[in-house]
């Protein structure tokens, strides 16, 4: 008998507590009497499995109706207490909205593995010639390193390449790669569709062959799955179509629209043979259980070898393999990490303003809840209840974050560097997202729920005798004031780190380009191999576009070159300086670019000395060559580099003429020297990377007005011939700044937010402690003291909290300033000018938060207090 | 907490379980137990509610103002002192009988189809 009564209490605390309170001992009873009435052993049985159902159905029934009682209560509180449902809502839904965005790109850029087979095991290898950590291998020193590495599965060269693609709707200009047959397989990914490179493919004399990427099968085949076997004219050449690559699938990065093989077995022009050429980019597999250290040993052991056996064009070149994974350059790596400090630190102010707020809320609902309490809730219903509204403001601040981040996320796209094979644009991360609701849940739990209960348990009648003035613990105070001068610290630290920034940003833009970006256009008409191999036709298709658009009305000059300054910062060449001897440690190299006259003009590059090319610089005049600044006082400090002579790309060159120098590689690194050749000068089919593509169009309006007028003139000097790339330089600029700006702003906007929560936190620390001391300011009113002496009074707690904050702020500002300085530019980590402008407006902080709190004060009427507080 | 001003059509239809108890307590004051075998025999042992399914429904009724527990307690011989006992509201005996006439209204609907015993 007894067992069976301890074992249905024990069914019974399935129902709430305060349901068993009532009705248990009565629930107990009728149990008992139904095992009384039971006749016979199987009733008695059967009775047992009946009650589990009845009480289990139940006890779920009357959970859910305390739920939905609660829900309605708590949405009638809030619905009192709306600023301070709003302002919980707002706080809960910035942090987890900032944290949630923040570390959802910085975990796509930095930490989710390649969409790759095994992406761990994939490297990239580069040669380290003097003076460089990573450049591409030429393809000689490739081919070496294959047939002696023994580290790898699997290695592939590949190289980005573009064509114009005709016969699919308008001539278009299509980004690729060419690569050898390796690739696909290296990689560990096959085609959605019809099949990969073989090596065959890869015979020089093979015909030629090309994958489809997803996008472009889809725009510019309509989807057809009959393309695979079709042939293609890429560049005028028929290719065969082999397959399509899955959606999704990017290498090696996630412009390529189309791979084709490389064709290179067998290869034995200049272009294949040639150790300084460098054109390869090479992906590897370590082979199971080789790490990357020991590849790296064995490739440096490879470089020593062919350093020996080609003492030359190898001098001291080393090796270098680094996981695919961190091909994110060290700046945009560093940059997202500030990203996500910042969002941790808004985050974690987040949660103390929460606490902050809530403690309050706590503190001025003692007296509710204590009648509550003494009603008979019980204390279960109390924490129910307000479990319930912790969660109903946490789900609604969630809301408001998840909000907040798909609506930030797209905007942070440009931090999510170009050259990585990952989508552009990440989905909100779940894990993040979860994580950062999980930590302000687990807040409002900690500062709503428990010091509320702990306010109910404690003496009731001493909570309802403090009735309206709310009892405070000066330790819940303290609490308070700790929490509010961190929030002031934090935001005086993300003030200066986002000043340190802007500071930067603005030392990078006020850097001297070299050239003009204000009414001037740049279109690229790549043109294609081998229908313009002929150096005399595409010089006509140069000299004709440039006259017939020099011609248009508002056009104040137009020039063709490679490669726009930033487009494209490589290049480079060795260059060898007649009577000067060749360092082997530190070979002398410069950039090489193809212009036509006009160019310089078109793109206000000033001419300093001599002249620029001119149509006279034709394939049978001597070679000329225009230098700029650094390149001439670099190899004749002190004498007239015109005339001077140097070899370079095969051929020697006469300076003719001395421009300013370009900023090529962007306005955050010094470039290399600029060499700039006549575009008639190169042999039939030489160099054809290098061939102007760019053209240059500077006008005296809109320069973006022309272009229609500049596509027809390209239409009718080649109909099929694509104009692509059309941008005005200013964009050119911007975009070469636009990670920096997006970091600077993204920053700013956080401190501005912490500035606001750290406000509205010594706002609602000041506003409680005046009216909690309202009596007290009544007596000191009564005894004489002046509206002044209130004032600063109030004021001076105020400051004080500010102080501690900032001092705090100032020093955790220092520690994260040196910690970034390598996206200072330069800039002081110890700015004064940062400093100051933080700490001014950490006062301002101080000012506005006391300041109606202050004025409250004053307005306190000694009368009517002292009166009102006996 | 009730709202005696509210409409009774408000709570209508009443779950069975919430009409046959305003039924047995209609006639007199009740404990749980003693609606429950009040319905059993009302019903010839068709409804047998669960002591669960009572209770959960006598905390909804005190809610809505349908019922309150009594604090006269009945004859001394016939108390149980340990037990609690309910008593229908002015305002429960309304939703009664608003509920009897929704379903006698029902009844009448049913047979005009020949769908129900009587006549129309």
């Amino acid at each position: 008998m007894r067992l069976h009564s301890i074992l249905h209490r024990a069914l019974l605390r399935l129902y709430p507590a305060s349901f068993r309170a009532e009705y248990g001992d009565e629930l107990s009873r009728i149990f008992a009497q139904r095992r009384r009435d039971a006749s016979g052993v199987f009733d008695l049985l059967w009775l047992w499995p009946l009650e589990v159902a009845d009480v289990v159905g139940n006890a779920a029934a009357v959970h859910w109706d305390l739920l939905r009682q609660d829900v309605r209560y708590g949405l009638r509180a809030l619905r009192r207490a709306p600023g301070f449902a709003l302002s919980v809502v707002l706080v809960v839904g910035i942090g987890v909205g900032a944290t949630t965005s923040a570390f959802t790109i910085a975990d796509h850029v930095l930490v989710r593995p390649l969409p790759f087979h095994e992406p761990d095991r994939l490297v990239k290898l580069w040669e380290s010639p003097p003076g460089y950590s990573q450049m591409e291998l030429s393809p000689p020193n490739y081919l070496d390193w294959k047939e002696r590495a023994r580290s790898f599965e699997g290695m592939a060269a590949y190289s980005p390449f573009s064509t114009n693609l005709v016969g699919q709707g308008e001539p278009r200009r299509l980004e690729g790669v060419v690569t050898s047959s390796e690739l696909l397989e290296v990689l560990g990914v096959s085609p959605a569709l019809g099949r990969s490179f073989a090596p065959e493919d890869d015979d020089v004399g093979a015909a030629r062959t090309v994958i489809l990427g997803f996008a472009l099968w889809q725009d510019a085949f309509g989807g057809d799955a009959g393309v695979v076997g079709r042939t293609v004219l890429l560049d005028g050449e028929p290719h065969t179509v082999l397959g399509v690559m899955p959606r999704g699938f990017r290498f090696p990065s996630r412009e390529v629209e189309y791979w084709s093989a490389l064709r290179l077995d067998g290869d034995t022009s200049e272009n294949a043979s040639d150790r300084d050429n460098n054109w390869f980019n090479v992906v590897a597999r370590l082979a199971p259980g080789v790490s990357l250290e020991a590849a790296r040993e064995e490739m440096q052991a490879i470089a020593a070898q062919l350093e020996r056996e080609h003492p030359v064009e190898n001098a001291s070149t080393g090796a270098n393999v680094v996981a695919l994974q961190d091909e994110v350059s060290a700046q945009s790596r560093l940059l997202l990490l500030v990203l996500a400090a910042a969002a941790a630190c808004v985050l974690l102010l987040a949660c103390t303003n929460l606490a902050g707020v809530l403690l309050a809320r706590a503190l001025q609902r003692r007296s509710e809840l204590a009648v509550r309490a003494a009603l008979g809730g019980g204390r279960e219903r109390l924490v129910r209840q307000l479990l319930t509204e912790s969660l109903m403001l946490a789900g609604a601040g969630g809301a408001v974050g998840v909000a907040i981040a798909g609506w930030a996320i797209p905007s942070l796209h440009r931090l999510v560097p170009q050259a990585l094979p990952v989508a552009e644009l990440p989905a909100i991360d779940a894990r993040v997202l979860g994580l950062a609701a999980l930590v302000t849940i687990a807040t409002g739990l900690g500062f709503g729920v428990l010091p509320a209960v702990r306010a109910a348990r404690g003496s009731v009648q001493g909570a309802l005798r403090d009735g309206s003035r709310g009892g405070v613990g000066g330790r819940r105070e303290r609490l308070r004031a700790a929490l509010v001068a961190f929030q002031v610290g934090a935001s005086v630290a993300l003030l200066m780190t986002s000043g340190l920034l802007l500071r930067a940003l603005v030392r990078v833009q006020s850097t001297d380009p070299g050239f003009e970006t204000e009414r001037i256009v740049g279109l690229r008409t790549w043109l294609p191999s081998p229908k313009y191999d002929a150096t005399a036709s595409r010089v006509q298709f140069y000299d004709r576009v440039i006259e017939e658009v020099r011609a248009l009305p508002g056009v104040v000059e137009a020039g063709y070159v490679s490669f726009l300054p930033m487009v494209m910062g490589g290049g480079i060449w060795p260059v060898t300086i007649e009577g000067r001897p060749v360092d082997a440690e530190a070979p002398e190299r410069a950039a090489l670019r193809f212009a036509t006259t006009g160019y310089f003009d078109a793109i206000g590059i000033p001419l300093l000395l001599g002249r620029g090319p001119q149509p006279s610089d034709g394939a049978e005049s001597p070679r000329a060559a225009v230098v700029s600044e650094s390149f001439a006082r670099r190899y004749w400090p002190d004498a007239d580099p015109i005339g001077r002579r140097f070899d370079l790309a095969f051929q020697e060159r006469t300076v003719v003429g001395v421009v300013g120098d370009v900023r090529t590689r962007g306005l955050e690194r010094v470039a290399e020297p600029q060499v700039y050749l006549p575009p008639a000068q190169v042999p039939d089919g030489g160099l054809p990377f290098y061939a102007p593509k760019d053209l240059v169009v500077r006008a005296s309006t809109d320069p973006m007005a022309l272009v229609p007028a500049i596509r027809e003139i390209v239409r009718a000097v080649d109909p099929e011939q694509p104009v692509s790339d059309i941008r005005p330089l200013e964009d050119l600029l911007a975009e070469n700044t636009a990670p920096r700006r997006l970091q600077a702003s993204v920053l700013g906007a956080f401190a501005a937010i912490a500035l606001l929560l750290a406000t509205l936190g010594l706002h609602g620390l000041l506003s409680l402690a005046v009216s909690q001391r309202r009596q007290e300011i009544g007596v000191r009113v009564a005894l004489g003291a002046r509206r002044a002496d209130v004032l600063a009074m109030v004021a001076r707690e105020g400051a004080l909290l500010v102080l501690t904050g900032m001092v705090l702020g100032v020093a955790g500002g220092l520690v994260a300033g040196r910690s970034m300085r390598a996206l200072l530019a330069g800039v002081a980590t110890a700015d004064a000018a940062a400093l100051a402008s933080s700490i001014a407006i950490a006062l301002v902080i101080s000012l506005a938060g006391s300041l109606l709190p202050a004025l409250r004060a004053t307005r306190v009427d000694a009368a009517v207090t002292i009166r009102e507080g006996s | 907490m009730a709202d005696h001003s509210r409409s009774p059509e408000t709570l209508l239809p009443l779950p069975a379980a919430t009409f046959h108890i305003l039924m047995a307590l209609a006639e007199e004051e009740r404990h749980g137990y003693a609606v429950i075998q009040d319905v059993e025999a009302r019903t010839r042992g068709a409804l047998r509610l669960s002591a669960g399914t009572v209770y959960r429904s006598i905390q909804r009724m005190l809610e809505q103002g349908l019922i309150v527990e009594s604090d006269e307690r009945p004859a001394p011989e016939l108390d149980d002192e340990r037990r609690r006992y309910y008593r229908i509201t002015p305002f429960g005996a309304d939703v009664a009988r608003a509920e009897a006439a929704r379903l006698s209204e029902l009844i009448r609907l049913a047979r005009a189809r020949g769908l129900a015993p009587g006549r129309a």
